[in-house]
């Protein structure tokens, strides 16, 4: 047995893992915060792009945690190892392109390879039974012990005198009788432990922590696999899926255009990557073009960037047009009156 | 006392902190380093993290939607 037993604390942000990692903390065990960066998570500095959101606090909830707790907070880049319970999940999907049961075995799958390299002991996480319906239930949590590996170190301080006695239960380093029950829906027992640890200020869940939750953008994640013949994908193509309106009027190419001011200057980063439009003539978005387009394709794109710009109602609108190394060119556009743009153009 | 660099423009959060984060693991005691990020969230994360590490941010600026954040290593890594 360990002098002085570590745990390391799946922080995602949220009130639930908070807790977990007060519970422990407060029974003398040393813990470190540990959180996941797959591509896919909410953030508010996502959200902080755009102009109607700027007023949400514009921090990072799992750091924030981390401080209020006292505790380091190890942030891990797992994009690339998390491609493959994105593509192929085990145990299939949620409501959306959400893996919510592979991917909480995959983080404490990740957590285990943590803690054995930096020999610390056990694995904390939020979980309570029954709160979600894939990957939090009775019959599913045996399934994230045994196959990320942690087995019976892996400990949910929320739910745990519901479940078997853990190794670090067992080995008397944590207390099992200052654990907790919590169990279903309700968030009230965990609002009562915050009020009992005097936490007022945490992140509420706001259709959760994930994008692959989000029926729209699950719509062109599905969109870019389907044209590409394939569910592969880089960062970059996760993280434009977050932002402005996307519409694809061809098979072959979409149009990513940005809705406001924050958008456009998210979108200016890529200009190097994609043939870009810019309205001259009037104010308007910043657009990228994904996929191939002949001329007469550009002409239309330019047209529909035409559509959502403050030229919308003229008779011409000038863009300039960038394509890959290439010099730009400007064209003189009729934007597409709303008639011209089928709904199906929208993913 | 070393000077780096890091250029973390045009990433959205977490990413400007963790390419801190581990650009900071190759830095010894008192070296500097100076991130450039345009997130606007870098301004509170980064330092957040700092405190968090035990690292001291010297200096931070904002000019024309850039910010650069420089940050004096510490033992405690």
């Amino acid at each position: 047995m360990p002098g002085n037993p570590k745990a390391v604390a799946l922080i995602s942000g949220g009130l639930d893992s908070m807790l977990a990692a007060k519970v422990i903390l407060e029974q003398g065990i040393h813990v470190e915060g540990i959180n996941f960066f797959t591509g896919f998570c909410v953030e508010g500095h996502t959200h902080a792009i755009r102009k109607q959101d700027r007023m949400r606090a514009k921090r990072n909830n799992a750091l924030w945690v981390a401080e209020q707790l006292g505790i380091k907070l190890h942030i891990i880049d797992v994009i690339d190892d998390y491609k493959d319970i994105v593509i192929n999940p085990k145990h299939g999907y949620g409501a959306h392109l959400n893996p919510c049961l592979d991917c909480k075995g995959f983080m404490v799958k990740q957590a285990k390879l943590w803690m054995d390299e930096h020999r610390f002991d056990f694995i904390i996480t939020g979980e309570v039974m029954g709160q979600r319906p894939m990957s939090q239930r009775k019959n599913t949590m045996p399934i994230v012990a045994r196959e990320s590996g942690a087995n019976d170190r892996l400990l949910r301080p929320l739910c745990a005198r519901l479940l078997a006695p853990t190794h670090p239960e067992r080995m008397g380093w944590v207390n099992r009788d200052q654990l907790c029950n919590f169990s279903g829906r309700s968030r009230k027992p965990q609002m009562a432990l915050a009020q009992h640890y005097g936490f007022k200020d945490y992140a509420q869940p706001a259709g959760g922590c994930c994008f692959l939750t989000n029926e729209h953008y699950a719509s062109k994640l599905a969109d870019l696999w389907q044209m590409r013949h394939n569910k592969e994908y880089e960062l970059d193509d996760i993280m434009l899926l977050k932002v402005g309106r996307h519409l694809r009027p061809r098979p072959h190419f979409k149009l990513i255009i940005g809705r406001e001011e924050g958008e456009n200057n998210f979108l200016e980063g890529y200009r190097r990557q994609y043939t870009h439009f810019r309205t001259l003539s009037h104010q308007g978005p910043t657009a990228l073009l994904d996929g191939t387009a002949d001329s007469a394709d550009i002409r239309l794109a330019a047209q529909l960037v035409a559509r959502f710009s403050q030229g919308r109602k003229s008779r011409s609108v000038q863009v300039c047009v960038t394509e890959k190394n290439s010099t730009p060119q400007t064209l003189d556009v009729v934007p597409l009156s709303n008639n011209d743009i089928p709904a199906g153009w929208y993913i | 006392m070393t000077r780096h660099t890091l250029d973390a423009r045009y990433l959205l959060c977490p990413l400007p902190v963790i390419r801190t984060q581990n650009k900071m693991k190759d830095l010894s005691m008192g070296d500097l380093l100076m991130v450039t990020c345009t997130d606007p969230g870098a301004i509170n994360d980064i330092p957040a993290w700092c405190r968090i590490n035990g690292h001291k941010v010297i200096h931070t600026a904002t000019v024309d939607k850039e910010i650069t954040i420089t940050i004096e290593a510490s033992q405690n890594k």
